[in-house]
């Protein structure tokens, strides 16, 4: 069986993907997991899962461009210019 | 080359980074295979000249560091071989090409270790040749290989250091541990000089070219000049080569031309341990081909 | 030298040895993933045998590195077990297991004991090596489980058997070859159990190649 490892480098660090190996099963995977990915005491912890579990997604349609939900989706730079016109507080040499 | 191929070509060479599952011209998929194989035999015939001498290794800390050393390369070995197996040839099939011989590995380990000085020279330069490569990987276009070289590059740092401070203990020691030291650096350099491979030009290397490899045979070879020759200097140790000097104003390194065609020699299996060395990875493969038999059992 | 020190230099012993031998594996166990855990393996039985070695060291006034490698090879003190030259998978999984389970014994006794640097040297051991008879364990399962593995580490149990008793002093051997036993769901040849004391040929050899390089240099030299 194929294993993946994900290591945290310290606590409160994000989990990221180390690497794989093959094992006989899950007793000979953890043993290898820790001398493979920790033997240097250089990982906080480890996860490992078969990689037979794991299931990946890398499409992410965006067939009508809805940017409302993100912040490139937002250009205030006109409006903000034309209410600190009328608020009298645009500092002369301000673009934005 | 048909559109789709070129268009990933250029990708590639702006800086595109490719995964397992993407879609890839054979070319690309075949020079890489060839590439990170060649990788992966190397740190496991590497393992053969050195592990000798974890059995006579002169203090504790010595034969724990020198194993764990050799660990590190199996490790990176079993790294290495998971990356082509994802690539679609499984690690059984390398070891078959290795142990036939239809399969290289690096130059530096076709040859014997003949004493302890060996054991620090090996550690200290020709990791650090390896190294320089290594770094130049971590920017390989392939990004799952790229991503294990990481961990790589951090294991061989240590192994530098350790190689170093062997190197160190036996030139601030006696005359004959200097002569020792000195003796394995008249007959490590030639095959030194060879590890980064001929002065093909970079737009002329398909491994450049498809951004495999990031830098020219020769800006390695350059920079492992620069960063190791005043530290072989400084210790009072000789180079075998009159030739050998910096030019000052341009930077580059001068040296006697290495024999290139004993170096295809070498590689394709005509090394002083060549035969010896694949001859016993495949009597000990034998010799435990029945543990893979019995541990992939289906479970009881 | 007292009793203590005759102890600590017997199971310094037969941890350099075995770790010695274990060490033989790096770079051609099996397959890849073993060959980095063995390893880890040799190189913590390497790291007791020099922990042990440095208290003995302090009693003597020497150092753990003289200790390990400037006896002849008639005054160490390992068991005959470790002693033994055997490159074959199923006889390292068996010497591996048996001297573990073995060692655990001996262990157990140690962490109860008055000394204080004993029993902590022994509780710091015993932690690391629940590490290797996970590992050994593993192995044992594995093998087991089918006809083929079941046979060859029998056929190695068998032969180890006399020897795996002599790493004990007898009034704990019959706790090992109870737990022998049971483990491998058969009994156990009666034998007689070949004692520490003795050495093995292959002891002799093993001394001179863990000595070549160190004996090229006059005593003191710096490596």
């Amino acid at each position: 069986m194929i294993f993946e490892v994900f290591r945290q480098e310290r606590k409160g660090q994000p989990f990221q993907h180390a690497g794989s190996f093959d094992a006989p099963d899950d007793r000979f995977a953890e043993i290898y997991a820790r001398e493979q990915f920790g033997r240097r005491q250089e990982s906080a912890a480890l996860w490992l899962v078969p990689r037979a579990e794991l299931r990946e997604i890398d499409d992410f349609p965006d067939e009508f461009d809805l940017k409302y939900r993100r912040v490139d989706g937002y250009s205030i730079k006109t409006r903000l210019r034309e209410a600190r016109e009328r608020a009298g507080t645009l500092v002369s040499d301000e673009s934005a | 080359m048909d559109t789709r191929s070129q268009e990933f070509l250029e990708y590639v060479q702006s800086g595109g980074q490719v995964e397992t599952g993407d879609w890839m011209p054979d070319e690309y998929r075949s020079k890489l295979v060839k590439f990170i194989e060649m990788h992966g035999n190397s740190e496991l015939m590497g393992v053969l000249p050195e592990r000798d001498w974890i059995l006579r290794a002169p203090t504790l800390q010595r034969k724990l560091a020198l194993t764990a050393k050799i660990q590190d390369e199996v490790g990176h070995a079993q790294l290495i071989y998971r990356v082509v197996a994802d690539l679609g040839k499984p690690r059984n099939a390398c070891l078959d090409d290795l142990v036939s011989g239809k399969s290289k590995f690096h130059n530096v380990f076709h040859y014997p270790t003949k004493t302890w000085g060996d054991v620090g020279v090996i550690a200290w330069l020709v990791d650090a040749a390896a190294i320089v490569s290594q770094k130049a990987l971590l920017k390989c276009s392939y990004a799952p290989y790229a991503r294990i070289m990481k961990k790589i590059c951090w294991e061989e740092s240590f192994h530098i250091l350790h190689g170093r401070d062997v190197i160190l203990a036996m030139v601030t020691g006696t005359q004959e541990q200097f002569e020792l030291v000195q003796e394995a650096v008249d007959r490590w350099w030639e095959p030194l000089m060879h590890f980064h491979g001929n002065q093909i030009p970079a737009e002329e290397d398909p491994m450049y070219v498809w951004r495999i490899k990031s830098q020219a045979n020769e800006e390695a070879r350059q920079q492992f000049l620069d960063g190791y020759v005043p530290q072989i200097r400084e210790l009072g140790l000789e180079i075998p080569d009159p030739a050998l000097r910096k030019d000052e104003e341009t930077g580059q390194w001068h040296y006697t031309e290495p024999d290139w065609e004993k170096l295809r020699a070498v590689v394709t299996g005509h090394g002083p341990a060549s035969q010896e060395r694949i001859a016993f990875r495949r009597l000990s493969r034998e010799d435990v081909a029945w543990v893979e038999r019995v541990v992939l059992a289906e479970a009881a | 030298m007292s009793a203590r020190t005759e102890l600590l230099l017997a199971i310094a012993d037969d941890e350099l040895v075995l770790g010695w031998r274990d060490s033989e594996w790096t770079g051609i166990a099996p397959y890849l993933e073993e060959d980095v855990a063995f390893s880890s393996i040799a190189q913590n039985e390497i790291g007791h045998a020099r922990a042990l070695y440095e208290l003995a060291a302090a009693e003597l006034g020497t150092t753990a590195d003289e200790l390990a490698f400037d006896r002849r090879p008639e005054e160490y003190r390992c068991a005959p077990l470790v002693q033994l030259r055997r490159m074959e998978w199923a006889r390292t999984i068996a010497r591996h297991w048996l001297y573990e389970t073995a060692d655990e014994i001996r262990l157990d006794v140690l962490k109860a004991s008055d000394d204080s640097a004993i029993a902590g040297i022994a509780a710091k051991i015993d932690r690391e090596e629940a590490y290797h008879r996970m590992h050994a364990e593993m192995w044992i399962d594995r093998l087991l489980a089918t006809d083929e593995g079941r046979t060859r580490l029998n056929e190695a149990v068998d032969e180890l058997w006399p020897y795996a008793l002599g790493v004990l002093d007898a009034d704990l051997q019959g706790e090992l070859r109870r737990r022998a036993e049971e483990r491998l769901g058969r009994e156990l040849p009666d034998v007689e159990p070949v004692s520490r004391g003795r050495h093995e040929a292959e002891l002799r050899d093993l001394w001179e190649e863990m000595t070549i390089v160190r004996r090229s240099a006059p005593a003191g030299a710096q490596w």
